[in-house]
């Protein structure tokens, strides 16, 4: 799975550090590895994408070996480890969301993004994927939006439109 | 109205605060169990509760907590299961998003039942908002001084904190989300050594779904005796249902134990019936891992009596004519579902999910996606179905964790019950390419239409 096409070389600012070091303080001493999966997750907040040196600094970090880090970031689905759109629409295709249409609002989204799934648009805004399962199997079709997990629930082809119209709207006024 | 124990105050402006939970009469067993109770008492009173663990396996939560072991100087820990992930599962979101203090509550009062100092509530990371819930009540509580050091003068400490997964159906089951905890791949371990004896750090550890924790509040406020009036049989009390699929009110419902399944799909008070006006199909009761059933045999048993929600009820007929209560995730199919594409879509998923140690499940779940894909696209033999029936036997059973056996179920199961279903896809692979092949015989005799 791991497929490194570029690096990203990273360093650490002392406001991430500090919340590393409140995470570590969670779990007994000599046992500060238990902080991997929060740490990556900070790190994947902060660069959006886990890079081959952050992981080696997370292990640093941690004072464990690199491929500690490397076969819990390739194991798990949540972690990036290639760039990926500013927006990833992650579309629930399990089951019972497909029996309520989740299937036409992948294609939906395919469509209007113009990217097949995994692919980024060319102004480097949105990608999109299928993911699995993700609890909110009463509300389907769902998506979700990283790093905060925003929810979008019931979609309709017309509230993707929305959805999308105003994440290019939020993308502008930041920028 | 069947009673609520979970979800009573759900509709009450602000429960997801300490101020408004604690006004509602919440944190009383905390009092009651610290102040009154020793924490054998607490075990004794889950143990007469006869609550079963809602997270799927449905074993008694008193014994699996008296199985812990006490070793001098070592600490023991209490670790709750928030990975919920099962496909039609979503009852523990609901629970943390709209009443999160239920669960403080219920891991302050457990973590004493066990005399654990330090407990983790795991969480999938893909709810990071719960996440951010959680971590809110917990800070409350805290400053009410309801945990930390010397809680209520009482002399007893707890700190809990919330893990976040990393997106891996596997690590609900309660070895592999021990090893996601230490900051490892989800893999599960070996068993025995039972968590109970050498779980999170090689420490004593009980590890319990969110639902089952929550519910041992009502225990200790009212009583196991009490919570054991409710239900039939060994299944008592109250449990939280995952409506999805083809209903009128897909939700979360909390039942008391023994509500025949066709007052649950038919009722105002719950489903509210079938969506769009169409006609029932079959139901997945449990999760999707539990055998889905036609809708003829999801109302009624074989004897003709009336399916209950109860963990012996729906498991009547065994696997031939039953399903299992499971995590009570409910899904719903209405007539223009297609049988065949249901199970390629569950098994591309435990494929997916399948974390690869055992070779029945790493290789079995590939096959059997691809045999199913290829019966679902119109390029199926009929042999494929026998070949399809022999992978699934060869999963179950033999694998080191239950995901194997929950792979191979949903498609025993579709098989058995949707057979003809299968041989039309093959037979007629034009035709299953433009339509579905409807409901057929598997609703006789039909439930009328509610308008």
């Amino acid at each position: 799975m791991l497929s490194v096409k570029e690096n990203m070389i990273v360093e650490f600012s002392t406001t991430l550090l500090d919340k590393f070091s409140e995470v570590v303080s969670r779990y007994p001493e000599g046992k500060q590895k238990s902080a991997l999966l929060p740490i990556l997750h900070l790190v994947q907040a902060e660069y959006e994408w886990l890079s081959v040196d952050a992981m080696e600094k997370v292990a640093t970090y941690l004072s464990i070996e690199p491929i500690e880090v490397f076969e819990v970031a390739t194991f798990y689905s949540m972690y990036f480890l290639q760039p990926h759109g500013k927006y990833t629409l992650e579309v629930c295709r399990t089951g019972p969301c497909c029996l309520v249409g989740a299937e036409k609002i992948m294609a939906h989204i395919e469509d209007k993004l113009g990217v097949k799934e995994g692919e980024v648009t060319d102004d480097g805004l949105f990608s999109w994927r299928g993911v699995e399962c993700l609890a909110a199997c009463g509300y389907g079709p769902v998506l979700q939006i990283g790093p905060s997990y925003t929810f979008y629930e019931q979609l309709t082809p017309e509230s993707v439109d929305q959805l999308i119209s105003d994440l290019k709207e939020k993308s502008k006024s930041e920028a | 109205m069947g009673r609520k124990l979970l979800l009573e105050h759900i509709n009450v402006p602000g429960i997801n605060t300490f101020a408004v939970y604690r006004e509602k009469g919440g944190y009383r067993a905390v009092e009651k169990a610290l102040k009154s109770m020793t924490a054998e008492d607490v075990v004794e009173e889950v143990k007469k509760s006869g609550l079963r663990g809602r997270g799927g396996a449905g074993f008694p939560t008193g014994m699996k907590w008296s199985f812990l072991a006490k070793p001098e100087g070592v600490p023991r820990y209490l670790v709750c299961n928030g990975d919920e992930s099962e496909p039609g599962t979503f009852k523990d979101r609901y629970l943390m998003t709209y009443i999160p203090h239920a669960l403080i509550e219920g891991m302050i009062v457990s973590s004493y039942a066990l005399g654990a100092h330090t407990s983790y509530i795991y969480i999938r990371g893909e709810m990071m908002p719960q996440i951010r819930i959680m971590e809110k009540a917990i800070e409350e509580a805290k400053a009410a001084g309801f945990l930390g050091k010397n809680i209520l003068g009482t002399g007893y400490d707890l700190e809990i904190y919330v893990q976040p997964g990393g997106g891996a159906y596997i690590c609900g089951e309660e070895t592999a989300l021990l090893e996601s905890l230490e900051g490892k791949r989800g893999n599960p371990r070996i068993k025995p050594p039972f968590p109970a004896v050498a779980g999170l750090y090689g420490c004593p550890t009980v590890v319990n779904n969110v639902e089952s924790i929550a519910a041992t509040v009502p225990i200790v406020n009212d009583g196991g005796e009490e919570y054991a009036k409710i239900g039939i049989e060994r299944s008592t009390g109250t449990k939280l249902i995952s409506a999805s699929g083809n209903i009128a009110k897909p939700g979360v419902y909390e039942i008391e134990m023994g509500l025949p399944v066709e007052e649950f799909i038919f009722s105002d008070e719950y489903c509210g019936g079938m969506a769009n006006g169409k006609r029932l199909k079959a139901v997945v009761a449990g999760g999707s891992s539990v055998p889905i059933l036609p809708a003829n045999l999801i109302l009624k048993t074989m004897k003709g009596e009336p399916r209950l929600m109860t963990y012996e009820s729906l498991a009547d007929g065994g696997f031939v004519s039953g399903t299992a209560m499971g995590s009570g995730g409910f899904i719903v199919f209405d007539e223009d579902q297609c049988i065949v594409r249901n199970t390629y879509n569950y098994t591309r998923f435990y494929r997916h999910e399948s974390c690869g140690q055992c070779s029945p499940c790493r290789e079995g779940t590939g096959w059997m996606e691809k045999i199913l894909y290829k019966i679902e696209h119109g390029h199926g033999d009929m042999s494929d179905i026998d070949l399809l029936w022999q992978v699934q036997q060869k999963i179950e059973g033999n694998t080191i964790c239950p995901l194997g056996d929950a792979a191979a179920w949903p498609v025993a199961a579709a098989i058995r019950h949707f057979r003809d279903e299968f041989e039309w896809h093959i037979l007629n692979p034009e035709a299953s390419l433009q339509g579905n092949y409807g409901l057929a015989h598997y609703a006789d005799p039909l439930v009328p239409v509610t308008e």
